[in-house]
């Protein structure tokens, strides 16, 4: 049986200090987090962490806990999620999810805490000196930041069996993934707009690396759960979203397929391995990408060729199989049925006409937007105008996001109530193990000294620290030890109880 | 890239080939054009000054 399909998102945002004779972005981004944790912060306890152990079975020579910086802020947040600096990046790691519409909401969350960000800086930054953030991936320049994505997985699976059908669909999935972006980098043939704002930074099919000669499948192996069972897929093939169908559908439907992996439903149902291998993925990646017509065939191993599309339906078809035979219990049963119906009726519309997912899918929804000024200012693609669309589609300012316009304007769906993605800004999902971790911060913020994905350490006085496991994502929700916290008063009782 | 063609007009220097449309929605179609407009205008005032600065000034570290 498939394993519930735990998922989360990672975004690096884009950022810009304003106003600086010499901006530094590490400084920038740590001055924004601060600003934004009020209460005491938590430390990030790095003990389970690392990054180099790869999932193919091998860790890198060298490999250790990445040392603990001192002057870069990295913070749990009450609501469960990380919220920290990476490289020149802030970032932020939802709290883990039990299906995609709770990561949806999770998702949005996040883009609010950052806006908050941003107001609770402009209060400590020199006057005339301001942060912005930009929940995109690629600066125009060559320079490429990531939305990870992560899934629990069963450990039985071998790699290589998800690699295998991972290729073809992350190259495939981007025609509903992509957010756009005006021109090519790094190389890539020169065209006006793309799909995706990540396909240009894929150069090998799979590997450890997230920085340099970036993998379609990348084999991170930090499981942040019980090793024996789990795998947290790790998955860098994709763009951050703004548009919620397209978050939606990005989890949802990698969910399914992952569940359909796991329970080894393709291979068996259609014997399709042969012809669902792509001749070329990391070429596919670009093709697809390459082609807002949705109209471009990419060559299959065994000599066919088929278009991104055509090759969506035959995951779907399977999908909806899987679903009738199986039931989606591992992506949330009612949650699981709205992915297959949402992802059916995206694919028709690619098929008929792209352009009507104006409003669904970022990358069409940009370039609706880029064609009503390309039409009444009469521009051509490479006035740098366009390119400011592009980056300013993507403004988390909500003055200043020209997504966010879109959705006043009524011109985008919502898929959750903006009352519930405040509410998610401090509160955590109470159905996996950020439920616990999140309380936990909430309650006895002066208690808790440290806290990871798998781990919280509780400072009760006297004793030495107590370091609780949470090894299993699934323990720790609402239902679980919702009734223990409403017992309970002090952490001394809390860890009592649960050591006894 | 496939060109848009039934909520624009054609761009000036563009033949788009079918030009014939029903009355109804010719009508619908103006309402919604001029829905954009009022849109675009009012993306024109958030917008940042001097694109080409801008977008040239904007300059990230690889991250991940």
């Amino acid at each position: 049986m498939a394993v519930p399909k735990v998922c989360g998102t990672e975004t690096e945002y884009g950022v810009v200090l304003r106003g600086a004779p010499d901006p530094n972005p590490v400084l920038a981004s740590s001055v924004l987090i601060n600003s934004y944790v009020e209460q005491r912060k938590v430390g990030w306890d790095f003990d389970d962490e690392s990054p180099g152990r790869d999932a193919r079975g091998y860790a890198r020579e060298g490999t250790q806990a990445p040392e603990i910086e001192t002057h870069l802020v990295n913070t749990v947040l009450t609501n469960g999620a990380r919220y920290y600096v990476d490289h020149a990046h802030p970032e932020y790691s939802t709290p883990e999810c039990a299906d995609a519409l709770e990561l949806v909401l999770a998702d949005k969350a996040g883009e609010r805490v950052l806006a908050r960000s941003m107001q609770a800086a402009s209060r400590v930054l020199e006057p005339g000196q301001s942060i912005v953030v930009y929940k995109n991936n690629s600066d125009g320049k060559g320079n490429s930041y990531g939305c990870h994505e992560n899934y629990l997985v069963d450990r039985a699976v071998p790699f290589a069996t998800l690699v295998r059908h991972l290729l073809p669909w992350f190259a495939t999935r981007q025609v509903f993934t992509g957010a756009g972006k005006v021109g090519s980098e790094n190389g890539a043939a020169p065209v006006p707009y793309q799909i995706s704002q990540r396909a240009d930074f894929f150069e090998e099919e799979v590997g450890l690396e997230t920085t340099l000669k970036r993998p379609i499948v990348n084999t991170r192996d930090e499981p942040h759960a019980d090793p024996q069972l789990y795998r947290r897929l790790h998955v860098i093939a994709g763009d951050a979203n703004l548009c919620e169908v397209a978050t939606f559908l990005k989890v949802g439907a990698t969910a399914v397929i992952l569940a359909m992996i796991e329970d080894d439903f393709i291979d068996a149902a259609s014997g399709t391995r042969k012809e669902w291998s792509l001749a070329g993925p990391v070429a596919a990646m670009r093709t697809v990408s390459h082609d807002p017509t949705c109209r471009a065939t990419i060559e299959l191993a065994d000599g066919s060729r088929m278009t991104a599309v055509e090759l969506q339906w035959e995951f779907l078809r399977l999908a909806q199989k899987y679903a009738d035979e199986t039931g989606l219990a591992a992506c949330g049963e009612s949650v699981g049925d709205e992915v297959l119906s949402r992802w059916e009726s995206v694919l028709s519309a690619l098929e008929r006409d792209p352009r009507s997912l104006d409003g669904q899918l970022d990358w069409v929804t940009k370039l609706g937007l880029l064609e009503a000024y390309l039409e009444r200012d009469a521009l051509s693609w490479d006035d740098p105008k366009l390119s400011l669309l592009d980056l300013q589609y993507h403004d988390v300012r909500p003055e200043r996001s020209l997504y966010e316009r879109l959705v006043r304007a009524g011109k985008v769906e919502r898929l959750v109530d903006e009352a519930d993605v405040r509410n998610a800004i401090t509160e955590p999902p109470g159905s996996t193990r950020a439920y616990f971790r999140g309380t936990c911060l909430a309650r006895w913020p002066e208690s808790v000294v440290a806290a990871n994905w798998d781990s919280l350490i509780l400072d009760i006085g006297g004793d030495p620290l107590k370091r609780i496991p949470m090894m299993e994502p699934l323990r720790g929700t609402r239902a679980h030890v919702g009734p223990l916290f409403d017992t309970v008063n002090t952490p001394a009782e809390l860890v009592a109880r649960l050591t006894s | 890239m496939a060109e848009q063609q039934r909520r624009q007009r054609p761009a000036p220097k563009e033949r788009v080939e079918e030009t014939e449309e029903l009355p109804a929605s010719t009508e619908r179609g103006e309402k919604l054009k001029g829905e954009l407009d009022d849109l675009l205008d009012e993306i024109d005032e958030v917008l940042e000054e001097n694109a080409e600065d801008f977008v040239k000034s904007y300059v990230q570290k690889g991250g991940e």
